[in-house]
């Protein structure tokens, strides 16, 4: 693939990047934080070619530890912050809570 | 369709996915969902991977995923909400470590198939050695960062003279290893030891960080486990991995900025200074008055009294485990009649909105869980504001004290409330060991003793 194209692509994600995080409240920094950490676990798609690819011992062998320890990051992440969300409840109207 | 065009597509599906559940979790009303929605673009990418004529053999596969998923979710079902920022730290290590080596893998491929037909591109080199540096340190500086905050290690500032130089040097070891490198591709060791140069400097580098900073290298080893999977992206020329990676990049360093602004220091200040270690100049001290201690059935009678009540808490009551006495005296007050909010400050937990999970999970709504933007100009209007293990947040010398190390750092006017409660254990000094002239201040009234205890002597009081 083009170096120029892939430049490209990565710029602009990273002003979306800058759009999308600056909305969200102080409130939800910490989820904020675990759920983006889980989708940095993306590389996890780039680790499984290597370990599913079977012609190169050393690519099988770090594919498969890269997918172990994605695979950490992107389940413990999500459900960490699915654990973390779910505790935000919001006052009851009427004072009492 | 070929299998690499649905690959795409469903890589673009996935990229939207993201997006969305990013947007999503800009408020707590959807953030939920937000999350639930970027798993699901996570999901269908893994999938459609799989699908990838180039994978042949799945056992390894699926050993690494059921591993890591085991780990995972063990790991995410026993931590303690006070543990997150550790846990947080291991996950990001784990990522960067997964882009170390996905960069590495393809080196090993593109070095095998170059054997037979042609060099290596000098992109995929150029971007493998990224991703092997950024990962690589994302991963050590994570443990180190994580061994701070579990306290395994020592949070103490760890510097020696030329600490800097020495960390430039590795810097540019690693940069010669990967020139020399791919002058010779032939010869591996050159890879070996920028892989080993790179692991080092990540424990270089948050080796002189204090404790009290650890919000802002979290959130910059964040930023940086981003990257590190764009790099890794680039290396093996997968848009996804870009898109997905840069997001993470660009989220973790808005984190970063903020948790710099809300300590008033620049981002190099926190990296090299080693803040807290040096600090114990006694300069030119404030006036410091008599301490006025208060017992809890005179406390009592003051926010009987009281109409409105600011609550400040800090990370002294989430290790007091005092989150849940906290909601209970906020509801007995309620019952009362009296008006109660939080004051939160952008620092109070030991990662950004740290606090607010805390007390999430005690049940407090966080609708009532102010910014300090929002509460400071009302400050004067409240009767009470009830400090709970907080100290530099509320230290007053932050506007006053021009000579002290915090002057300048913005910081809750708790000061400025008609009484001010403070729960306090003992008179140390705080995280950045600074004497703090609001305990001296002729509103100020000291509760001293066990934050749980003394909340739970101030419900009985009601009863």
């Amino acid at each position: 693939m083009e170096i120029i194209f892939l430049t490209f692509v990565f710029v602009l994600s990273i002003f979306l990047g800058f759009e999308l995080i600056n909305k969200v409240p102080s409130t939800l920094h910490t989820p904020l934080m675990s759920g983006s950490n889980a989708i940095s676990g993306i590389t996890l798609v780039g680790a499984l070619a290597s370990a599913g690819s079977a012609n190169q011992s050393l690519a099988t062998i770090l594919g498969t530890l890269a997918v172990a320890f994605a695979t950490i990051n992107v389940v413990g992440g999500y459900l960490v912050t699915d654990r973390m969300l779910a505790m935000f409840k919001k006052k009851k109207q009427g004072g009492e809570s | 369709m070929s299998t690499g065009i649905i690959i795409n597509l469903v890589y673009v599906a996935s990229a939207v996915l993201f997006i969305f559940g990013l947007k999503l979790l800009g408020s707590p009303d959807t953030a939920r969902r937000g999350n639930l929605i970027s798993a699901a673009g996570m999901f269908i990418a893994v999938v459609v991977t799989l699908l990838d004529q180039k994978i042949i053999a799945y056992e390894y596969i699926a050993l690494g995923i059921v591993l890591g998923a085991l780990v995972g979710a063990v790991a995410a079902r026993k931590v303690a909400m006070t543990g997150m920022p550790e846990l947080v730290a291991l996950f990001n290590g784990f990522g960067g470590l997964a882009s170390l080596m996905v960069g590495w893998a393809a080196l090993a491929v593109a070095l095998s198939i170059a054997d037979a037909t042609a060099t290596v591109p000098l992109f995929t080199l150029v971007t493998v050695f990224i991703s092997i540096l950024i990962g690589g340190l994302t991963f050590t500086g994570s443990l180190l960062a994580y061994g701070k905050l579990s306290e395994r290690i020592s949070g103490r500032p760890f510097m020696y003279a030329g600490q800097r130089i020495v960390n430039g040097l590795i810097l540019l070891a690693v940069l010669a290893c990967a020139v020399l490198f791919i002058l010779d591709p032939t010869n591996q060791n050159w890879l070996y030891l920028a892989v080993a140069l790179a692991l080092v400097l990540g424990v270089m580098f948050v080796l002189p960080i204090g404790g009290a900073d650890m919000p802002v290298v979290i959130a910059l080893l964040n930023s940086l486990s981003g990257v590190a999977a764009a790099a890794a992206g680039f290396a093996i020329g997968n848009i996804l991995l870009i898109v997905a990676g840069s997001l993470v990049g660009a989220s973790g360093l808005i984190l970063t900025n903020i948790m710099c602004k809300a300590m008033n220091r620049s981002l190099r200040n926190v990296l090299f200074s080693g803040f807290g270690v040096v600090k114990k100049v006694s300069g030119p001290v404030v006036e410091q008055g008599e301490v006025n201690p208060i017992t809890a059935d005179d406390a009592y009678y003051i926010l009987e009294a009281a109409a409105s009540v600011v609550i400040i808490p800090g990370y002294g009551m989430a290790v007091a485990q005092a989150q849940h006495a906290v909601k209970e005296l906020q509801t007995i007050l309620e019952a009362n009649g009296v008006e109660v909010v939080y004051a939160i400050h952008p620092v109070a937990g030991r990662m950004p909105g740290h606090m607010n999970v805390l007390l999430a999970e005690a049940d407090v709504p966080y609708d009532l869980l102010l910014e300090m933007d929002q509460v400071n100009p009302r400050l004067e209007m409240f009767d009470v504001a009830l400090v709970i293990g907080a100290n530099d947040v509320v230290n007053p010398a932050a506007r006053e004290v021009e000579s002290s190390p915090i002057y300048g750092m913005p910081v809750i006017n708790a000061d400025k409330a008609r009484t001010v409660f403070v729960l306090k254990r003992s008179m140390a000094s705080g995280f950045a060991g600074i004497d703090n002239p609001l305990f001296f201040k002729e509103n100020t009234r000291m509760l001293f003793g066990d934050a749980k205890e003394m909340l739970g002597n101030l419900v009985k009081a009601f009863d």
